[in-house]
């Protein structure tokens, strides 16, 4: 005795393949494997054929091949000499360096745009929204050339600052802002500057420790120890102490005129600054959105409740607007993070040597390898936003509503 | 209340006081200022100090601005016109207009048709984008690709026609077999639309000159116009594509959920300049020996491929949002899968995504520029190259990069004003 329901026993018929819905998903899986498997054939049997005809083979041999091109900025030592492979860690470095710095200035600037456009203040309002739009709405890559135009037109060459008709000079006597980048003091570290930096760490500690003791202060005894000058007092003080008592072990290298050029001190490259304000005042413009939205997100009831139990606006910001705002605002942050680090491949554009620079660019011309650097540089940016997103995967679980 | 109480006291008042204006500083203009400017000593300084980078910026960029010469033909001519004064060098726009629209090989007896095609798209563009516009419209929208074509690219009308019957006896073949299954209708409309514009391919190569213009080479693009050629292509292409990606994701078979995820991912996580390297040195090498496919389709392939991999997440999200009971619906009313996806489905997780899907369109219009990194000279590589590079006009930097500006942020700004117009129209929850 069977119902109209049951599935119809007996044989299994070809027809089934497609008029059975338990075996046409099968049918469908295996037809779009097959066209991949064609598809991927296909390109493939282009691939070798087009390399053939050209004498051409897949190898990763010229990675360990000399360079033989300089690279103008370099965090770990290289040479002409060096191999293809170093030059491309050079510009591994230089892309995380930039996205580093990027990361940092755009979070700053993009947080600070998002608060002041929910001001009271009509007028910075209006500025902030004028901000949001206008770099928001403008290709990044506009953006950079702008940076690096201001660099070329309006900056003065080093040049003008010699001669005593200067027409530039330096800023506080230290700083230069030049055509061709900018010079700041380097901190040179003297014998027992080890003692002063320890220190520094160690301050660095305490401050966390002290408002670790003032929260368990609070929370335990309701006792409100106030945290903001002794913070200040704890980082400076020792450091400073420690800096006289061991004599002024630090002491700065000023860059100064020799020739033509400057020497000296910390050299940052146009190309490199004109690149990290581009990206930065860009993703801020991004940056400043999400965090607008992720404090509107958080109902008024709650800034209402907060008020109602008699706490003061900036604890109302501090201990119940911001912790449910975070839990909004800090995907779409890490997002802007990682566009950030894949925009920071226009790097070229103005030749700052980024991984693009010298393995997508100088390496890929000389050695004529398109396919094997194209492929390196994909896997590389690839692997970064990868380790993004599983970062970011980790913190969604972390801070997500635990719910019963 | 009882009049005892009246009584109880010696006067009441028994006519209303007639009604006071309110203080000067409790109303109007004063009341706002006091309320918006100056509300406390932070929000004054905040106020003075913003007062004063405007007037920093105006006072500066005004005389440059008003200043401007806009009739010389080269800079230092017009330096000279100056005569030492603040001024902006903006004849290098006129001058350098054409060159800036369409690019410094476009034949310029040609430049009627871009302009025309242009004119043709926001025609075309109306029934799409404004939903009351009448629906007729529509057909015109179908033909307006293949007229585009025929127009920018020149060559003879037949090509296009061709594909264009092609397209149609495909959409003809579906329509007749659409009624047993959705799947036998797409592979009955693919064969037709393939067999017919295979067969059709002979007339346009045996009578090249039938309705032909003059034919222009891709690589004679240039400047907004492959902008906007750029953006209108890969927008429209990879809306479907897609689509289809988003379905394949959220799809319960294995293969094709796990292939759609692969490539969505591996597009999003790279950037684009280096799909763009892709299109420029490597994708030649997967094409078959001697073919000859020119760069701004390479080009507009991967852009596509891109943009369709970040639509695709968008509309993920739109399918995702949608509450299960309208799936469980759509399968109790006995639809298929197909079915239930264009007639319940589909339409509410598109209008959930059309936000996302305008910001991945502007995102995808910013992001045309970078083809003048490989070489191609839209209107970023018309300015960097061509233009500041030659010699009448070597240093004129503001006026040319304020023009990048002010025509991007026209068109970003105009459309994602619009989507926003689109969503309140859309809006059919009540409140």
């Amino acid at each position: 005795m069977s119902t109209i329901s049951d599935p119809p026993s007996g044989s299994f018929r070809l027809s089934m393949l497609i008029n059975d819905t338990r075996y046409r998903s099968y049918t469908f899986q295996f037809i779009a494997l097959v066209l991949l498997i064609m598809a991927f054939a296909y390109l493939g049997f282009n691939l070798l054929a087009n390399l053939q005809a050209a004498g051409l083979n897949i190898s990763y041999q010229f990675l360990g091949e000399p360079a033989g091109y300089d690279i103008n900025q370099t965090l770990i030592e290289y040479t002409s000499q060096s191999s293809h492979w170093r030059a491309s860690l050079v510009g591994v470095l230089n892309t995380l360096l930039v996205a580093f710095l990027g990361c940092i200035m755009a979070t700053v600037i993009g947080v600070f745009v998002g608060v002041l456009r929910l001001s009271n203040n009509w007028l910075v309002r209006q500025l902030m929204s004028i901000y949001v739009e206008i770099f928001r709405n403008v290709p990044v890559l506009v953006w950079i050339l702008i940076i690096m135009a201001v660099f070329i037109a309006v900056l003065p060459q080093p040049r003008e600052f010699r001669g005593d008709d200067a027409t530039a000079s330096m800023v506080f006597g230290a700083f230069a802002f030049t055509g061709r980048g900018f010079y700041a003091p380097a901190p040179i570290f003297g014998p027992g500057s080890g003692v002063v930096i320890a220190v520094f760490l160690a301050s660095v500690v305490g401050i966390f420790a002290f408002r670790n003791y003032a929260k368990k202060a609070l929370y335990d005894r309701g006792q409100l120890i106030p945290t903001l000058w002794p913070s200040l007092a704890i980082f400076f003080i020792p450091a400073i102490l420690a800096f006289f008592v061991m004599g002024r072990p630090i002491t700065l290298d000023l860059p100064s005129l020799q020739g033509f050029n400057f020497q000296g001190g910390i050299f940052m490259r146009n190309s490199l600054i004109a690149l990290w304000f581009a990206l930065s005042i860009y993703t801020a413009a991004f940056i400043a959105e999400n965090v607008r939205a992720g404090i509107l997100a958080v109902s008024k009831g709650q800034t209402e409740a907060a008020a109602s139990l008699g706490l003061r606006p900036g604890r109302i910001m501090n201990l119940v607007v911001l912790p449910q705002a975070l839990r909004v605002i800090i995907p779409p942050l890490i997002s802007q993070y990682l566009n950030l680090t894949k925009n920071s491949s226009l790097a070229i554009a103005v030749g700052y040597m980024d991984l693009t620079g010298t393995l997508g660019g100088i390496t890929l011309n000389q050695t004529g390898r398109a396919i094997e650097a194209i492929f390196l540089l994909m896997l590389f940016y690839l692997a970064i936003s990868l380790a993004i997103s599983a970062i970011m995967n980790v913190y969604n679980n972390a801070v997500k509503l635990k719910e019963r | 209340m009882s009049d005892t109480h009246a009584h109880s006291v010696a006067f009441v008042r028994d006519t209303m006081l007639p009604e006071q204006p309110p203080p000067v500083s409790e109303a109007g203009a004063v009341k706002w200022v006091r309320e918006n400017l100056f509300k406390g000593w932070f929000n004054s300084i905040l106020t003075i100090l913003s007062i004063y980078f405007i007037y920093v910026i105006v006072s500066g960029a005004w005389p440059w601005f008003a200043n401007g010469i806009w009739t010389t033909s080269s800079l230092a001519e017009c330096r000279e016109m100056l005569d030492g004064m603040t001024g902006a060098c903006f004849s290098v726009l006129t001058e350098r207009w054409n060159q800036l629209l369409f690019g410094f090989k476009y034949p310029p007896e040609a430049y009627w048709r871009p302009i025309l095609a242009f004119v043709l798209l926001i025609v075309a563009i109306a029934p799409v984008l404004y939903p009351k516009a009448p629906r007729k419209m529509l057909a015109f929208t179908a033909v307006y690709p293949f007229l585009a074509f025929w127009l920018i690219w020149g060559g003879t009308l037949l090509i296009p026609l061709m594909v264009m019957v092609g397209m149609m006896a495909g959409y003809f073949a579906f329509k007749r077999f659409e009624r047993q299954s959705f799947a036998m209708g797409m592979l009955a409309g693919l064969i037709a639309a393939v067999v017919v514009i295979w067969a059709g391919g002979i007339i346009p190569s045996s009578m090249p000159d039938v309705l032909a213009l003059q034919a222009i080479p891709s690589r004679d693009l240039g400047g907004f116009m492959l902008n906007m050629i750029l953006g209108t292509v890969c927008v429209s292409l990879s809306l479907p594509l897609g689509i289809v990606l988003a379905l394949g994701r959220q799809s319960s078979m294995p293969i094709i959920k796990w292939i759609c995820v692969i490539f969505i991912e591996f597009i999003r996580g790279v950037p684009l300049i280096t799909l763009l390297f892709v299109a420029n040195v490597v994708l030649a090498y997967f094409f078959p020996p001697g073919s000859n496919i020119d760069l701004v389709l390479r080009v507009i392939i991967m852009i596509t491929m891109f943009s369709s991999a970040y639509i695709a997440e968008v509309i993920r999200g739109g399918l995702a949002a949608l509450p299960r009971g309208q799936y469980e619906a759509a399968d109790s009313l006995g639809l298929d899968y197909a079915q239930s996806m264009r007639l319940i489905i589909l339409p509410q997780a598109l209008k959930i995504s059309i936000p996302g899907i305008v910001n991945v369109a502007v995102g995808l219009f910013k992001d045309t520029v970078l083809v003048s990194v490989i070489s191609m000279f839209d209107l970023v590589g018309m300015i960097r190259g061509p233009i500041l590079a030659s010699t009448e006009w070597n240093g004129v930097y503001w006026e040319l990069w304020g023009f990048a500006v002010f025509v991007f942020f026209i068109v970003c700004f105009s459309i994602s004003k619009y989507s926003q117009w689109l969503e309140r129209q859309l809006a059919t929850d009540h409140r």
